[in-house]
């Protein structure tokens, strides 16, 4: 079954068409590849189905909903878990903190309770922190949890944004270059951490140049040129598509 | 000595006043990094209305003058927050996505509006609170004989400013808070609602600074369609000394400021009590541009 799909969506800057009519369906419980050369449009994509951009055409579902006219944080609240390609955390807050920023839509009470110091108040503060730290103990960030996050190594903040982002309940968790900038150990780690979140029942999709990586984790891969769909299927399908191929190394000359 | 400790109570307690007001521009600066250049008007607006709400109501005599005073805060402060969530919605959201200088304009333009509309309804002339709200009784403070207005004053804003320090560390609203005014677009992909931590801000902040403008009321005696906006550049001076965007820094910034002028103007001259306290910003800002806490700022290549 389906849990996200894009449906011919097209987006243009000016006169520049960064996605021009993509349409892909990430499967429920499924590891989703998106990859291409840098400006295929990729983050872009990223972009529209948090609503952080909007489509000039198209369609976009998550669960039969579409989510075209709904802002960020509605999505957010849906499931959709997100992490940036440049690190986004907010420096100044602790580890802890930044998580339980990611907690706030699963929360129900308000302003005034908060004021008043209702006990349902208090006691949903407690579970917030609780579950802020299991998130922490998922990527083993709990020991870190009183660091301020800009302490903490490149890859370890890398860590932070997704415990970040499964702090909000996501059923599907979008990755922007999670291993950017991490070395080998980081990767395989990440590679272990990436199925953990699949065997916890979420579906993710993710933007990755480590073709490593890539092919050993996801079970579909879509390929971007340009702004348009140029390949789509299997690891070993997409590695001996030629289009795919020219993509990336360009066309022999003779 | 006694004369010392008399002029250091009052900046004190003015001090507290500045505070209070320097919460209002900080907050906004720290969510929005607009300068709202009307919040000084908010705070005359919530010298008006405990005006005329005391004058109206007789709160005093229907509840005693304690439970008074304090129904009457409350209900200055919500009547002031609303009309700060209303300044938001029609002078600032509009604008949210336009060039900062168009949101600085259409402040400056919301402050002209607001304080002519006060002069429209007073009048121009000075507006005389009723005496006998607070009894003029003298608190004895190890030995030093303080009004008693001055310790309420003081002891009200250390409290609001506790609270509020409280609610911001502490509470997942303050979280949002402090989330978004460091990443406003990050804060959006974490399922906080921007628009509504905007909003809060906007409560709070005019909440605070009609406080203010009540214990100025109450303090002074006589209130100026025109106050808002020495107290708002006071107000904003403290929150620069103290670092903008920085909650505490706001605090210790309006204290210090309120003790430092009223020390100046006791030992050197009266006259002199505004450039002291601007010249203590110029000072600040060459030793230290964040201001006393605000944090260093690493510039980006």
């Amino acid at each position: 079954m389906s849990l996200l799909s894009l449906r011919r969506v097209t987006k243009s800057f000016g006169g520049l068409t960064a996605v021009h009519s993509v349409s892909f369906e990430v499967d429920s419980g499924t590891i989703v590849g998106l990859i291409g050369p840098n400006g295929a449009g990729k983050t872009t994509v990223f972009n529209l189905i948090t609503g952080i951009y909007r489509p000039d055409q198209g369609e976009i579902l998550f669960n039969n909903t579409s989510l075209l006219r709904l802002p960020t944080h509605r999505i957010i609240a849906l499931g959709i878990g997100r992490t940036f390609q440049t690190i986004r955390l907010f420096q100044n807050l602790t580890v802890l903190e930044n998580v339980l920023a990611g907690c706030h839509c699963r929360m129900r009470c308000g302003a005034v309770s908060a004021m008043l110091g209702l006990a349902r108040h208090r006691k949903e503060e407690k579970k917030a922190i609780e579950q802020a730290m299991n998130a922490l103990a998922f990527v083993g960030l709990e020991k870190s949890a009183l660091q301020q996050a800009k302490n903490l190594s490149y890859g370890n903040q890398r860590l932070l944004e997704v415990a970040r982002a499964l702090a909000t309940e996501p059923k599907l968790l979008i990755l922007d270059e999670p291993a950017g900038g991490m070395n080998e150990q980081e990767t395989a780690a990440l590679i272990d951490l990436i199925r953990k979140i699949q065997e916890q029942g979420v579906t993710v999709l993710l933007i990755e140049h480590d073709m490593n990586l890539v092919m050993r984790v996801c079970e579909k891969i879509v390929v971007l040129e340009y702004g348009s769909k140029i390949a789509e299927g299997s690891p070993p399908e997409i590695k001996a598509n030629p289009r795919v191929i020219e993509a990336y190394l360009g066309t022999e000359e003779d | 000595m006694e004369e010392f400790f008399q002029q250091l109570t009052n900046g004190l307690a003015v001090g507290g006043i500045y505070a209070l007001i320097a919460l209002g521009y900080t907050m906004v600066y720290g969510v929005l990094k607009l300068i709202n250049f009307a919040h000084g008007d908010l705070f005359t607006i919530g010298s008006y209305l405990g005006l005329t709400l005391l004058t109206s109501l007789f709160l005093s005599d229907r509840l005693g003058p304690g439970a008074g005073i304090v129904v009457l805060a409350l209900m200055v402060m919500g009547l002031v927050a609303l009309v700060g969530a209303l300044l938001e919605r029609v002078a600032y959201r509009p604008l949210r996505h336009s060039p900062r200088l168009s949101a600085v304009v259409s402040a400056l333009g919301a402050s002209i509006f607001f304080s002519n509309t006060l002069m429209l309804i007073y009048g121009a002339r000075f507006q005389v609170y009723p005496q006998g709200i607070l009894p003029k009784t003298a608190i004895d403070l190890f030995g030093l004989y303080v009004p008693l207005v001055r310790v309420l004053i003081l002891g009200a804003s250390v409290v609001m400013m506790i609270a509020l320090y409280a609610f911001i560390q502490k509470t997942k609203i303050g979280t949002a808070i402090r989330a978004a005014a460091i990443d406003q677009d990050a804060a959006r992909l974490m399922g906080i609602d921007v628009n509504r931590v905007i909003l809060m801000v906007f409560l709070i902040g005019p909440a605070l600074g009609g406080a203010a403008g009540l214990m100025v009321g109450l303090h002074y005696g006589q209130i100026n369609f025109t106050m808002g906006w020495v107290y708002g550049l006071k107000a904003f001076t403290a929150a620069i000394l103290g670092g903008i965007g920085n909650i505490p820094g706001a605090m210790v910034g309006g204290i210090l400021l309120g003790v430092i002028e009223a020390l100046g103007a006791a030992y050197l001259s009266i006259a002199w009590k505004d450039a002291i306290a601007f010249g203590v910003l110029i000072f600040i800002l060459i030793v230290r541009p964040t201001g006393l806490l605000g944090e260093r700022v690493a510039e980006k290549v």
